[in-house]
């Protein structure tokens, strides 16, 4: 118990970092009035991982496996990230298909985690069921990355000028599959939180956020468009062909819980347009660029010829060298944007990547999210930002 | 196939062997205490698994299936890992507090069953104020979340104390007045006569229209919130007081919180049965099984409530109570009382 300026006796509360709710080791530091919050300050670093770091002293091609485990929810979206950056600094166009089935499955990416956060979001709220059912739709996913890659979680298939192999070949029947299934499952969870009457209590005007007041604090991603902001780095600033597909940008009214809420579920809906879409006009072709030296040759011609193998063995020692300079990508990841800035001294390393984290600009807000607010909608809240403290320490 | 007849068989013999009078009636009690007893231990282990294989069938799963037929030992098994554990005290408790909660839990769920008629004539006190007492003891239950709160020097288990307190006074008010309407109804407390006033199955207080089914429908919310469940399981609300007043607890004082609930669980279920439900009356099948068979159905409508809704926040959990389910109690009970000085008005 400690006194206040204003002469309450309060209580602080260490919410994590071993908490089941605040999705990983976040640690949020509440002084409490009873059940009310009076102060509330996030505690970040449980996690850090020293990846922006640790990229400087790895070769570019050895910096995508660890982008993978900054949100570990996402990978394919922070591997489109760093690779678009590089392909950028070093000037490549993609071929078609490799943009196609580069949307694809970061599309099927967003729809994943999006699913991880409504089954979490409403394991908060006490809905335990609503988990596994999530989680169930989420392993067709996974069984995606699987195929696609041979990983289920950490998947590494994009790689600097194209893909890590071509897609396998029933590739088709399963993302179909998903089409199929998803939108009927969808529906379900619609069913079982849309108009409960308790979960409508648990999340209306919860945590409110004005769009002001989210363009002002740098948020991104569902929470900024659940407060009516729109804003998608999509249709913003498209990368990755984009502009080819046609989708909507779902905008929430109040900015509370609920809104953002509403606005995930409709990004699922939209992503599975965008994977329909990206399924039936999926070009043949190469799936990865031709730029010698700086895309490994293909295995066949490794084994044969003479100077795919002397590229192979230059480029796995050595790696590339991109010009001197600095560029900056930013993607629509399901948390928001993620940015990415390379800055290149014309060695074969990275002198500096500085990697702009959706969640960690988002939870900076969590303190103005809860303040004067019940210890109920603290967790409401965390789980309404959709954090990775994997991306939030990096 | 009467139990009834069995324990009128049994206690011929005793007081035929030629013992003091006295001492046949205390050896019965005794007796009557292990049977119950037993009764609600083998009903709490079967109960935890009912409960894992429910919400694990809601959420597409198969919960224990290794040990035994479907895992049906897994409880048993579960029950002597936690006898065998290390019964932790941390060094910051208040320890006689700490000591004594999971005890008098323990204690207030198996008092209630000494008036619950568990069929024809098995019933162990019918008590005349039957209702009032199973209300009186039943209320223990707070008093031991608030030691386990207290005791524990914890400051989640410190809210979840505090919290669960406040929610079983609220829903204490809304219960009582719900069960009055049944009792004015029944124009007895006792346990007993209330079975006996519902012995048509249209006589069954849930059908009497329209007082009976809002009564149901209160005492069911308001036990639920009794027993901690979701959507009002505050109290040990794992998401946001990770486990609430029991967070400090381990091995066999866990294993009382635990063992308690689940008492409690059957304790709301068999009061509604017996209340609402016309207790152990039913046609073909013994009483004892007609009284399980709607124990059972009770417990698994709560057990659904628990694996779909999302939980309350504490100032909507009290709002609820107090403008929504007390004033609507009253009136309800004024409409009972309505009903029985109109005599015409009833069937």
């Amino acid at each position: 118990m400690n006194e206040t300026a204003t002469g309450k006796r309060t209580m602080i509360l260490n919410m994590g970092p071993q908490h089941p709710a605040t999705h990983g080791v976040l640690r949020v530091q509440l002084e409490l009035d009873g059940e009310t919050v009076v102060k509330a300050t996030p505690v970040i670093g449980y996690l850090h991982t020293g990846i922006e770091k640790n990229a400087e002293a790895k070769l570019y091609y050895k910096v995508i496996p660890m982008t993978d485990r900054m949100d570990y929810l996402a990978p394919m979206s922070n591997n489109l990230g760093f690779c678009l950056a590089l392909e950028k600094l070093l000037g490549l166009e993609m071929p078609p298909k490799v943009i196609y089935a580069r949307v694809l499955l970061t599309e099927l990416t967003r729809i994943a985690s999006h699913l991880v956060w409504v089954g979490t979001h409403a394991l908060d709220l006490g809905a335990m069921s609503m988990l596994l059912y999530a989680f169930r739709e989420r392993e067709l996913i996974i069984d995606i990355y699987e195929a696609v890659s041979g990983q289920r979680m950490m998947s590494t298939y994009f790689r600097i000028g194209g893909l890590a192999y071509d897609l396998p070949e029933d590739f088709d029947k399963k993302v179909k599959n998903i089409l199929k299934v998803i939108p009927e499952r969808l529906k379900d969870y619609e069913r079982l939180l849309n108009d409960n009457k308790i979960f409508r209590g648990r999340t209306i005007g919860v945590a409110k956020i004005s769009g002001d007041d989210a363009v002002n604090c740098g948020l991104t991603g569902p929470i900024l468009r659940g407060s009516g902001v729109n804003y998608d780095v999509r249709k913003a600033n498209p990368y990755c062909g984009y502009d080819q597909f046609d989708f909507n940008v779902p905008l929430g009214k109040n900015g509370d819980v609920y809104d953002r809420y509403l606005v995930r579920m409709e990004e699922i809906k939209q992503s599975l347009r965008i994977v329909q879409q990206a399924l039936e006009g999926m070009p043949e072709g190469p799936y990865q660029v031709h730029a010698p030296g700086i895309v490994l040759p293909p295995k066949e011609d490794v084994l044969s010829k003479m100077e795919s193998l002397i590229f192979h063995f230059k480029l796995i020692t050595q790696g590339f060298t991109p010009p001197r300079g600095a560029v900056y990508q930013a993607i629509e990841s399901p948390k928001g944007e993620l940015g990415y800035y390379i800055s290149s001294d014309g060695t074969n390393k990275p002198h500096r990547m500085r990697v702009r984290p959706p969640c960690f600009v988002n939870l900076s807000v969590l303190p103005k999210l809860i303040e004067g607010g019940l210890v109920a909608d603290v967790i409401a809240a965390i789980g309404s930002i959709d954090i990775v403290l994997g991306e939030v320490d990096r | 196939m009467e139990l009834t007849n069995i324990f009128k068989f049994l206690y011929e013999k005793l007081a035929a062997s030629g013992l003091p009078q006295t001492l046949v009636d205390l050896i019965a009690l005794i007796a009557a205490a292990f049977i119950v007893f037993g009764f609600l231990a083998v009903m709490a282990l079967f109960l935890v698994w009912w409960e894992r294989k429910v919400s694990a069938h809601i959420q597409q799963r198969f919960g224990p299936m290794r040990t035994g037929w479907h895992g049906w030992i897994q409880t048993v098994v579960d029950m002597i890992k936690l006898l065998q554990k290390e019964d932790i005290t941390p060094a910051a408790v208040d320890r006689p507090v700490f000591y004594w909660a999971p005890i008098v839990a323990l204690t207030a769920a198996f008092a209630a069953y000494v008036v619950i008629p568990f069929g024809k004539g098995l019933i162990v006190a019918d008590l005349n104020i039957g209702i009032l007492f199973i209300v009186g003891i039943t209320t223990f239950t707070i008093i031991s979340l608030l030691m386990a709160g207290w005791g524990s020097n914890n400051k989640y288990a410190l809210l979840g104390g505090m919290r669960s307190a406040a929610q079983v006074v609220s829903y204490e008010v809304p219960m009582v007045v719900a069960i009055l309407s049944i009792v004015v109804f029944a124009g007895s407390m006792s346990m007993g006569d209330i079975v006996n006033s519902q012995s048509k199955i249209y006589e069954w207080y849930i059908f009497r229209l329209p007082f009976g089914p809002i009564a149901f429908i209160i005492y069911l919310i308001a036990g639920t919130a009794e027993t901690n469940r979701t959507p009002f399981d505050l109290p040990e609300a794992e998401q946001e007081l990770v486990a609430g007043f029991n967070i400090e607890y381990s091995g066999m004082k866990f294993a009382m919180f635990f063992f308690a609930e689940f008492v409690n669980l059957f304790t709301i279920s068999a009061i509604a049965a017996t209340l609402f439900l016309g207790g152990w009356q039913g046609p073909f099948l013994p009483s004892w099984i007609w009284f399980l068979i709607k124990s059972l159905g009770m417990v698994f409508v709560l057990m659904w409530f628990r694996w779909t809704f999302p939980r309350l926040r504490v100032d909507q959990l009290m709002e609820f109570s107090w403008k929504f389910l007390l004033p609507l109690a009253f009136v309800n009970l004024i409409i009972a009382g309505l009903m029985k000085y109109s005599k015409w008005f009833n069937w």
